[in-house]
């Protein structure tokens, strides 16, 4: 499998007063296949959007490289190279409601990709437009009215007809459904699923809802405060993490199966998320995990891969964790 | 089940709007136990938060308005009434806790100050004595450092530990009935496994009932006793948490499960949405709320709402699919054995 994007050593910090910076996103490398979908998941905080917005080219780049099938691409965008990049990247945002203009009719708001960036003719959008409208279940005649009047599942339709009229080859998917209810995320992440198989899409899907992140992706990737503490293929990490921190986030999601919770322990760990503008020296997990040595208090670990002694077959595993060097 | 400490039954309430009258809540039946936890479960808009609301006096009256219904609390039905035997109910007797711990407390008041404020109000505590327990209550919400903790302001405080506080508040008093209303929706899992634990620990220690308002079935399976999912301001099923998971006898329950991935090895079905949205409730549909939807529907649905229909022991649900003359079968639909009209 070719990879379609290569994030290198991708560094963003946040300036916030005199020697002040939020490590955002520190020093994160990770490769995305083409037609592959990667979930990116992790607490608040963690860095999952900042990532995100950062490969697009919504955030500059404080160091570090994200290249699009081998072209590297600028550390800060200008008008030019959003024109240039806007129509191969695009990105579905979090909030169905503060994501639409509410000014701008749904016509305009998906159509507005087509006019300023392939300079077609109104009727032409016009078609477009309504034929993408069907495409994610809503109707033709609907593109003549306002955000307000559609309900949130109807919205993060909306969001992604806009994102994907101009047929971009990759798409950064920042929490799409986490602000709708449970009924309505599964018609949105089959609508997500059949539009990545028709049009050979390639996904980056940040989430916190870990079920559901399995279960979309095919691989998954678990960040914490800025960093990457494992990568692996969905069920792979799922169901038999490695790094001390994955095995607390699985294990603190709650199954929706009564028996199976009754026998489950507790899994909940003390403390919370340090502040990303303090970063403690070492492993960023040092001061929760519960296997903490004496090493992870000043070196931090780098993401190497695992191999597996007894089972030569595994998937690839990438794990920072001093438990596995 | 022992006797029930709050026991509500067929709560109505409507709410005047320009665009005309909404009845949020369509005729509501629960109760709930000392030391257990009823979930009510739904999706935005079903009318769970305005049920438990209603109950403890919070919704605006106008635009808001009861038209029936009881909530009967240790004898006395507490509806429209702000005091039982001279004690306030709300804070006292019920505590509550809300979804967004961020916006909730008071950002110009100190944390301690605003825990103390439950314990004036309602105890009748002096400053100094309802700071100190202030203090106390923080530490069994397990706060670090509480001393230093109950002197700071919310903005000082990350969420999962405002909503600790949040919780201190709420059982300052001792309530026999804690509410809480989305009360991990606004945070992180691993946090939500911690408040979660605590508000457990709490229940066993106290032996308070707990009202517990999700949308996530994982939270409804970790913590309920007993499960009432409600659909367009009605009761579609009411039961003990291994029958609403298991056991299941409405197609809107059945549906919220395939709705959602289930975590099983090798298991990779794929999601079964819910087509469409929840009625319209300012004219809400004459048969069933859920007709439009249901893949089972019949005439009858659209016409004539369903009764409700007894499954078993303090399993019921409202489904014309358990009609005894009823012969379509539909798969996991278990036939009710008696029906209350």
């Amino acid at each position: 499998m070719n990879n379609l994007v290569s994030i290198r050593n991708l560094v963003k910090y946040f300036d916030i007063g005199p020697n002040q910076r939020v490590h955002a996103v520190d020093d994160i490398s990770l490769d995305i296949g083409e037609r592959e979908i990667v979930g990116l998941v992790g607490e608040s905080g963690s860095g999952k959007s900042t990532l995100g917005k950062a490969i697009v080219g919504l955030h500059d780049k404080t160091s570090g490289s994200v290249s699009f099938k081998g072209e590297l691409l600028p550390t800060k965008y200008g008008p030019q190279d959003f024109q240039r990049h806007a129509t191969h990247m695009q990105m579905i945002f979090q909030d169905p409601y503060s994501s639409l203009n509410p000014r701008m009719t749904v016509g305009e708001i998906i159509g507005e990709g087509l006019r300023l960036h392939r300079q077609l003719p109104a009727a032409t959008v016009r078609e477009s437009v309504a034929e993408w409208l069907e495409r994610v279940g809503l109707e033709a005649d609907h593109m003549s009215r306002y955000p307000h009047e559609f309900s949130g599942g109807q919205r993060q339709r909306i969001g992604i007809a806009r994102a994907l009229i101009l047929e971009p080859e990759f798409v950064v998917c920042d929490e799409p459904i986490s602000a709708l209810d449970v009924s309505v995320q599964a018609q949105v992440v089959n609508l997500l699923d059949e539009l990545k198989k028709s049009m050979g899409l390639t996904l980056l899907f940040i989430a916190h809802d870990l079920s559901m992140v399995r279960y979309v992706s095919d691989r998954m990737a678990v960040m914490y405060l800025g960093s990457l503490v494992e990568v692996g293929t969905a069920n792979e990490l799922f169901f038999n993490p490695k790094h001390p921190y994955t095995k607390i986030l699985i294990g603190s999601n709650p199954e929706p199966d009564p028996k199976l919770e009754r026998q489950r322990p507790s899994t909940a760990i003390e403390g919370e998320i340090p502040s990303p503008v303090n970063v403690p020296p070492g492993c960023r997990f040092a001061n929760r995990c519960p296997k903490v040595m004496d090493i992870c208090h000043h070196t931090t670990p780098n993401l190497i891969s695992l191999v597996e002694v007894d089972n030569a077959d595994a998937a690839p595993r990438d794990v920072a964790c001093h438990l596995y060097t | 089940m022992s006797e029930p400490i709050l026991s509500v039954s067929d709560l109505a309430v409507e709410f005047d709007t320009y665009g005309g009258t909404v009845q949020a809540v369509r005729g509501v039946s629960f109760d709930v136990a000392p030391g257990k936890t009823l979930a009510i479960v739904g999706e935005s808009g079903c009318g769970k938060s305005v049920t438990v609301q209603s109950i403890m006096g919070l919704i605006p009256i106008p635009p808001g308005r009861i038209t029936a219904g009881t909530a009967m609390m240790n004898g006395v039905n507490i509806i429209g009434r702000k005091t039982v035997n001279g004690e306030d109910i709300r804070g006292g007797q019920i505590g509550m806790i809300f979804q967004d711990p961020m916006t909730s407390l008071n950002p110009t008041m100190n944390i301690g100050n605003q825990i103390a404020e439950t314990l004036i109000v309602h105890r009748g505590y002096s400053k100094r004595k309802a700071f100190n327990r202030a203090i106390e209550l923080l530490d069994l919400t397990k706060i670090p450092e509480p001393e230093k903790r109950a002197k700071q302001y919310p903005f000082e405080f990350s969420g999962g530990m405002l909503q600790r506080a949040m919780i201190a508040m709420a059982i300052a008093c001792e309530p026999q009935v804690l509410i809480a209303d989305e009360p991990t929706t606004a945070l992180d899992v691993t946090i939500q496994a911690q408040i979660l634990d605590l508000l457990a620990d709490l229940q066993r220690e106290t032996n308070m009932a707990i009202i517990l308002i999700t949308h996530d079935l994982g939270v409804v399976a970790r913590m309920a006793d007993e499960v009432l999912v409600m659909y367009a301001g009605q009761m579609v099923e009411h039961g003990g948490v291994d029958d609403i998971f298991y056991n299941s006898g409405h197609p809107y329950t059945m549906g919220l499960r395939a709705a959602m991935p289930t975590n099983q090895p090798g298991i990779d079905a794929r999601l079964t949405p819910i087509d469409g949205s929840p009625p319209d409730l300012f004219h809400p549909p004459a048969g069933c709320g859920y007709c439009a939807r249901c893949p089972h529907a019949m005439q009858i649905c659209v016409d004539n709402p369903p009764p409700t229909y007894t499954l078993g022991e303090r399993h019921e649900t409202r489904c014309w699919l358990h009609h005894p003359d009823n012969n379509t079968q539909v798969e996991g639909i278990n036939k009710a054995v008696g029906s209350s009209p």
